[in-house]
């Protein structure tokens, strides 16, 4: 059991200190996770994410707290979101005076403005390769896409869209 | 031990009521923070998001830190970041063993097949806002391609791409230097 602590608070820290640019980006992270341990699959993982989507609270905190519960219970919760947290604590209060010109220095802008992309780029894989696990068949195939054209032009809530495809899911019986 | 109780109190009930998490939350800040509590000015909100998209971490919870650290230092950096996660600890806890407990339910079955794929959508929604929102130039048009490729082709893992990118940008740097 502490092993599995050690690990997943080990995890939980790289990816508070690589997934740059809020909550979402975590996902491709958290799908790597699945590919190297066996503590979730990447079908709880959608699951998480409409989760985290749907309660109050920063998304990334909460698909952290999801996701080491998933792994070790109640203590693995608390450590996986102590990893995720803890890098940018340390840096907020290690840095906060130097903040503003770390902002404004060049050579971080660069870097910034490439891992920018990358980023997108991250989870658009992470959502295909979840893709491949939940569209099976051409109805399912349908229902993205008459989905993904839903959200896109009209911009409501995640949650309102997650309730809807629920009620969809046991309407026809998915 | 007052000024530590209103700490908490603030940053339990932003975690607690805001959805959405990043940009979302920008308003409840505002009006808890900023107007009600005078805790940081305007300015220093705004810049904590322009900063936040250039430091790892939650923006969310470096607002927290950050605003905690201003008030009482260490110790409200500490308060103030355990305050705004313990809702979702909470609430994500209970809902996870909930859904443990009702996983064989037939009704619950089909509503997580249809979430699963609503989800989906969800994301691909994302990556095209956020493709929009940061993607300006030709040259990062050409990092996506080349970050997209590698991790397509090779199955590089997040954390390889994010070295990779920052890497980049950096020879970008160091040769707009020796020009």
């Amino acid at each position: 059991m502490a092993m599995i602590l050690m690990t997943l608070f080990y995890e939980f820290f790289k990816i508070g200190l690589f997934a740059i640019g809020g909550g979402m980006v975590t996902i491709p992270f958290l799908f790597d996770l699945t590919e190297k341990f066996n503590w979730f699959t990447a079908a709880e993982l959608t699951d998480m994410i409409a989760v985290a989507q749907s309660t109050p609270g920063p998304i990334g905190v909460n698909m952290a707290t999801y996701a080491g519960f998933q792994t070790a219970g109640i203590w693995g919760g608390i450590i996986a979101t102590l990893g995720l947290v803890f890098p940018s604590v340390v840096i907020v209060i290690f840095v906060s005076k130097l903040l503003k010109r770390w902002a404004e220095n060049d050579c971080v802008n660069d870097i910034m403005v490439s891992i920018r992309p990358a980023v997108v780029a991250l989870i658009l894989q992470a959502g295909f390769d979840l893709l491949k696990i939940s569209v099976r068949d051409y109805f399912s195939a349908l229902f993205l896409v008459a989905f993904f054209v839903l959200i896109y032009f009209y911009k409501k809530s995640p949650i309102f869209y997650i309730i809807l495809s629920a009620i969809l899911g046991v309407v026809l019986k998915l | 031990m007052a000024e530590y109780l209103k700490i908490f109190i603030s940053f339990f009930k932003i975690g607690l009521f805001t959805f959405g998490g990043g940009y979302a939350m920008m308003p409840f800040f505002r009006q808890e923070l900023v107007e009600k509590r005078k805790y940081i000015k305007e300015e220093e909100l705004i810049d904590f998001y322009s900063i936040g998209q250039c430091t790892p971490g939650v923006i969310a919870v470096n607002v927290a830190t950050f605003t905690g650290y201003k008030i009482k230092g260490v110790s409200g950096a500490c308060m103030a970041t355990f305050a705004i996660v313990l809702p979702s600890l909470i609430i994500i806890m209970a809902i996870a063993g909930a859904l443990t407990m009702l996983s064989d339910n037939e009704f619950v079955k089909h509503a997580f097949a249809g979430i699963r794929i609503g989800v989906i959508a969800l994301i691909l929604n994302e990556v095209v806002n956020l493709f929009k929102k940061t993607v300006k130039s030709k040259y990062q048009v050409a990092v996506f391609v080349l970050i997209a490729i590698v991790l397509f082709g090779f199955n590089l893992s997040a954390v390889l791409a994010v070295i990779v990118a920052a890497t980049v940008g950096l020879v970008k740097f160091l040769r707009s230097k020796w020009q």
